[in-house]
């Protein structure tokens, strides 16, 4: 049984505006040890599958619509605020983006240590204190024992980010999800936290979801891959499948837009336009006005359906585009197109 | 790894070889140490409560003793501050006056307080429509007029110490309850509440120990300038003759007195009168000093 096997997730906002489908049928199996990649562009439906995982949505005007989250067989979304509560800090923990706001800035880096361990734990205060000391200097904080006592403000970015994950990882959770743990800080740091995250994976087993738009952390880091878009999963596979055979056009934009070394002159490929407005049904393919490839038919056919291929790659295959070229030559024609007209 | 960290904890036995960190309470007190007006402030105000406090026992007289014989006689050697039209010796009547005024004060505004953080930490984190409830009661109470809503409770409990404090309290909680709830709202959006509850903190646990201490800052300003205000109610009260009843004694009794026969005993009222304006003064400066010094991105201006 799957550690965390997550089925047909959908979470949608009801605002003023109208419904925001945020994030629609959403289905993926974590097993222990393992890594999965979410990646996806901003607003793609990424960081609200997670918190909807952790039933961190805010209620109103957030709402679970239907599915089932089984972790370790139970189903989250059945169970009370008060038993959620057990769960969260001790078997799933998660980290956020922005490592300077997510310290208490009036409590000692001690003292929220101590209150993560003694939620979920039965320990006196200084065992607590100890154990603080102990999780401090296993994400690397040098001088751990001294520092401990020390504030938020008297920390680096990068230090606090790590005091996060030693907090979220001090109760050696099960389920790590990890929202864009590195995307405010800089590359050398970066690197520092995503080794911490794999090291404790690798002792002690923790699976870890990730939410990046970096797909060199997804490469290096991830077991498997989805990738989101409009709040759908558009394609989700082992990660060499989504490497080295990306299927949906999305997929292959995305790969095509990382900055390579070489090229130093050409200017970088971005996928113009904007993601669809998720307050409005999508009809047929969502990436279908900023698809770069010919265009077989016209789009109000019926949405496409995730289809699984043979090695349980899945791929949400539009069929409304021709993507037997590589996007290079599609490009080269749009520019020989556009000098011609 | 582990038995470098466990190395590590048996070379740190102590608590007291760990560096310290300073909180951003400490840098507050700083900045307040700087400013001189704040300073000055605070110390005249610690005098006061002293003078007030600790005053009578030094005194050979006694605030309700009379001596019609001596009537109303401006200060001398004797009675320092003179004494009143019943022979009393006016520098204890104020000293008296005075333990009523800053007690009224004081725990007046402790309880708007309490009930103010509470009451608006716990609307403006639940939010939506028990917020929306919440707020209605407050601008209902808002509404209704104090002077009216006192000689109510006046007449239908009597007159006491205690209604007072039940009458002031009731009405400075309001604004207290709006600024703490407007600090929380803004607060529950960041990181750390939401960090808070993926740790599977509690509601209560996470408005106790996450948001009120972070909406402190503005609280103390106001409960520092909730007090004179306080005060002020209840010499107005007192001033009313709703308030302090003989013969027990507030500044507000004495400055009622005072003005009475403010013509031929000016003493009567410039004493009270002038302890009183101090206290005042005193506690605005230090509510400004200590506004600038909890919120130095907003000294500037």
């Amino acid at each position: 049984m799957a550690l965390l096997d997550v089925r047909n997730l959908s979470t949608s906002f009801h605002l003023r505006s109208g419904i925001v489908r945020a994030s629609q049928d959403i289905s993926l199996t974590l097993e222990k040890g393992e890594t999965l990649g979410i990646v996806g562009e901003s607003g793609s439906g990424k960081s609200v599958t997670c918190y909807s995982i952790m039933r961190l949505i805010p209620e109103p005007p957030g709402r679970i619509e239907s599915g089932q989250v089984l972790f370790d067989g139970e189903d989250l979304l059945k169970l009370s605020e008060t038993q959620m509560r057990r769960i969260r800090g001790r078997r799933i923990s998660m980290i956020f983006q922005d490592p300077m706001t997510s310290l208490n800035p009036y409590l000692r880096i001690s003292t929220q240590l101590i209150e993560a361990i003694r939620v979920h734990d039965d320990m006196d205060e200084a065992a607590a204190l100890k154990k603080s000391i102990t999780a401090l200097e296993e994400v690397g904080i040098p001088d751990a024992s001294k520092r401990v006592l020390s504030y938020p403000h008297e920390f680096s970015g990068g230090m606090r980010q790590r005091v996060m994950i030693a907090m979220a990882l001090v109760n050696d959770p099960d389920l790590l999800i990890a929202d864009e743990p590195t995307t405010a800080l800089d590359v050398t740091v970066q690197a520092q936290v995503l080794d911490i995250i794999k090291e404790r994976q690798r002792r002690l087993g923790t699976a870890v979801i990730l939410v990046t738009h970096d797909l060199g952390v997804v490469a290096g880091t991830c077991d498997k891959v989805q990738v989101m878009y409009a709040g759908q999963v558009v394609e989700s596979g082992t990660t060499d499948q989504v490497f080295y055979d990306p299927r949906h056009a999305y997929t292959r934009s995305l790969q095509k837009a990382i900055p390579s070394l070489q090229a130093k002159n050409e200017a970088l490929y971005t996928i113009t336009g904007t993601p669809p407005d998720l307050s409005k049904p999508v009809t047929g393919c969502a990436f279908y006005p900023r698809c770069p490839f010919p265009k077989i038919r016209d789009r109000d056919g019926p949405a496409p359906e995730l289809t699984a291929l043979a090695d349980g790659h899945c791929v949400r295959d539009c069929g409304y585009c021709d993507r037997s070229q590589p996007i290079e030559t599609v490009l080269e024609q749009d520019i020989i197109a556009q000098d011609a007209s | 790894m582990v038995t470098a960290a466990q190395e590590r904890l048996t070379a740190v036995p102590t608590i007291e070889e760990f560096e310290k960190g300073s909180s951003l309470w400490v840098d507050a007190w700083h900045r307040l140490k700087r400013n001189k007006l704040a300073m000055i402030s605070l110390f005249l105000f610690l005098g006061i409560v002293l003078f007030c406090v600790a005053g009578p026992w030094f005194s050979s007289y006694d605030g309700q003793q009379q001596d019609l014989m001596k009537g109303a006689q401006g200060p001398s050697g004797e009675h320092w501050f003179g004494t009143d039209t019943l022979g009393r010796d006016l520098m204890v009547r104020t000293m008296e006056g005075g333990r009523i005024s800053l007690l009224v004060g004081l725990v007046a505004t402790v309880v708007a307080l309490l009930i103010g953080v509470v009451y608006g930490a716990t609307a403006g984190y639940l939010g939506g429509k028990v917020d929306a409830v919440m707020m209605r009661i407050v601008d209902t109470l808002y509404a209704l007029p104090f002077t009216i809503f006192v000689i109510l409770l006046m007449v239908a409990f009597g007159r006491s110490l205690w209604l007072i404090f039940v009458a002031i309290g009731a009405v400075e909680w309001l604004s207290m309850a709006r600024i703490v709830r407007a600090g929380v709202i803004g607060l529950k959006k960041q990181e750390f509440v939401e960090a808070a509850v993926s740790l599977g903190y509690s509601h209560t646990r996470i408005i106790l120990r996450h948001l009120i201490p972070n909406v402190l800052g503005p609280v103390i300003v106001i409960a520092t300038l909730t007090v004179p205000a306080v005060m002020l109610l209840e010499a107005f009260l007192s001033f009313l003759g709703l308030g302090v009843q003989p013969p027990n004694a507030s500044w507000g009794v004495l400055i009622n007195e005072g003005q009475q026969n403010m013509e031929i005993f000016p003493w009567l009222l410039i004493f009270p009168a002038f302890f009183f304006a101090l206290t005042l003064f005193a506690l605005n400066f230090l509510g400004d000093g200590l506004r600038d010094a909890l919120d130095p991105k907003s000294a500037k201006d």
